[in-house]
């Protein structure tokens, strides 16, 4: 688990996921709306933050990829 | 006067003030060695860093201010949710190379880095007040969410007595830090954030079930609000408004001296990377937190007599003390309260620490006395974070209110503008320091006057391209200018100037 101060773990491909989460935040256009709902929230408001759960999950993945 | 919140609130605070001067002792170091005092002796583990980066960057602030934009203005006010996510991929592929350069070469503030890359001991100057001039106003912004906490519990006075529950947080604070170092926020950071979760998790379970769920509150808002205006015309409006300030606030965090100085403090690149799949936890925190607003509208609290003294004193910031009183009982409150205004200490207590890593390391032993000991070093931070908060207190008495938001706008305008010098020097080995440091006074110079045509009131500039408008975050206008600059007079500066020896890497 600990790594190696100072030490770069091997660059694994799957890097290439931490580019999702701009596209889908900085295409606003794709989200500004009111439907469809969840629990009550409208679209707009449960797809932003369902994005900061798969962000933390990309991060995870990435991390056990490299380590 | 609402005792049971006093009581609850001061309790909470004489508990933390304890825990800040026992921090001393905790993994105990040699207090008199600047890493020791402001980084923790680079010690702190995967744990720590989450609660400490955690404390630092969700500020008491953020979480009057959040949700007080959210209540006035709506979706836009969201954008906290999309920047606070794009800052975790920067933080995983980033920092873990800065962490490995500092940590190599006993780098403890971006400026160090700047010189060891370029050796050009101006632009490390550049860098390092950049750092402190952007900070001061971020402190001070941390007191007005101490202000309107300490304000809603009735405590009030006029002049200087009205002030004086701050000065008193403020004094402890700094002797806390001044004996402590960042051990002392690290440790007030696990309590202040167990408080905040359980206030976040209280509020969203109390409020949707007096509404019967939360449809009935979104409803009680206004359609116009619940969503960005879409754009009409040959414009991208709150579209690219929007996308800019998440980007751009992204992108300037982490430059924020006191982001490096929790990311330099933690032990390995690898507890840096394991909090960029943890630290999210707090965006969900945030989020939800920002939904107060919309619930501060459903309960209408801005039409409740009791609270109209509030409103018109501390505006829409106080739409989330007033929700809190209105919900909960006094003693709850006062917790909730002690929350936000420890979460006004811990990051104010970075903070200092991290501008005062800057004045030991770049400008005393930098510029006035290159032959000074560790020892001396250390006591110069020390004293020099007591100044940097005597600063931002003074600030925060004698300056509006507005106009301390305007200084923390052109201070993340400005922050931004060290971004080619500190993160694309790690990437671009052809860029030269000089370069740099014209880029970062063009930069910075674009975003001032950008902000000034809007009478520093907004954020946001218009620039229209072949009939396109985008109205767009300053900082990121400003930021192109300078990589534009920056990258450009390297080439050009080549053939005539001895590239600079490669010190670090």
């Amino acid at each position: 688990m600990a790594t190696q101060p100072g030490l770069e773990p091997k660059r694994h491909w799957l890097r290439i996921l931490f580019v999702l989460p701009f596209i889908a935040m900085l295409w606003v256009s794709s989200y500004n709306r009111l439907t469809p709902e969840l629990f009550g929230f409208p679209f707009y408001y449960w797809y932003q933050l369902l994005w900061v759960v798969i962000s933390a999950a990309i991060a995870g993945i990435v991390y056990k990829a490299e380590h | 006067m609402n005792w049971p919140a006093l009581v609850v609130f001061i309790a909470l605070f004489v508990f933390v003030t304890g825990l800040g001067f026992w921090a001393a002792r905790w993994r105990a170091g040699d207090l008199t060695q600047l890493h020791e005092w402001g980084l923790g002796g680079r010690r702190f583990g995967t744990f720590v860093t989450w609660f400490l980066l955690g404390g630092d960057l969700y500020t008491a602030y953020t979480f009057i201010a959040v949700p007080a934009l959210v209540y006035g203005a709506g979706a836009l006010g969201f954008f906290a949710v999309p920047y606070t996510i794009l800052i975790y991929p920067l933080l995983y592929m980033v920092f873990p190379r800065l962490w490995s350069l500092a940590h190599k070469h006993g780098y403890v503030t971006s400026s160090d880095v700047v010189l060891g890359r370029y050796g050009n001991k101006w632009l490390a100057l550049a860098v390092g007040v950049t750092g402190i001039v952007a900070t001061m106003p971020y402190i001070a912004l941390q007191l007005v969410g101490m202000q309107v906490v300490i304000g809603a519990m009735g405590v009030s006075g006029e002049g200087i007595i009205g002030d004086l529950p701050l000065i008193i947080a403020f004094i402890i604070l700094a002797a806390f830090t001044y004996t402590s170092g960042l051990r002392a926020p690290a440790m007030i950071a696990v309590v202040k954030d167990m408080l905040i979760y359980l206030v976040v998790i209280a509020v969203t379970i109390v409020v949707p079930l007096h509404f019967g769920g939360f449809g009935p509150i979104f409803a009680a808002v206004p359609v116009a609000k619940l969503t960005l205006a879409a754009p009409v015309g040959d414009t991208y409006g709150a579209y690219s408004t929007y996308a800019t300030l998440a980007l751009g606030s992204a992108l300037a965090l982490f430059l924020y001296p006191h982001s490096l100085t929790a990311i330099l403090s933690s032990s390995s690149p690898g507890a840096i990377r394991r909090n960029a799949a943890l630290l999210p936890a707090y965006s969900l925190v945030l989020g939800l937190l920002a939904l107060l607003g919309f619930m501060a509208v459903a309960l209408n609290v801005g039409a409740a007599p009791e609270f109209a003294a509030g409103f018109k004193q501390y505006g829409n910031n106080f739409a989330v003390p007033a929700l809190i009183l209105s919900v909960f009982p006094g003693w709850f409150a006062g917790l909730a309260f002690a929350a936000i205004a420890i979460g006004a200490l811990v990051p104010s207590a970075i903070m200092s620490i991290a501008c005062a890593n800057i004045v030991s390391r770049t400008i005393y032993r930098g510029f006035l006395s290159p032959n000074a000991t560790n020892e001396q070093e250390s006591s110069i931070a020390k004293i020099a974070s007591l100044i940097v908060k005597v600063g931002a207190l003074v600030f925060i008495i004698f300056v509006p209110v507005p106009y301390a938001l305007q200084f923390q706008l052109l201070g993340g305008l400005w922050m931004i503008q060290v971004l080619p010098s500190v993160i694309l020097g790690l990437y671009l080995r052809m860029l030269n320091g000089w370069a740099l440091l014209i880029g970062w006074a063009v930069g910075t110079g674009v975003g001032t006057w950008m902000a000034s045509t809007t009478s520093f009131k907004a954020a946001v500039f218009t620039i229209s391209l072949f009939g396109v408008s985008f109205p767009s975050y300053i900082a990121l206008w400003a930021l192109i200018a300078n990589v534009v600059v920056s990258v450009v007079l390297s080439v050009l500066l080549k053939p005539f100037v001895a590239p600079a020896p490669v010190l670090a890497d």
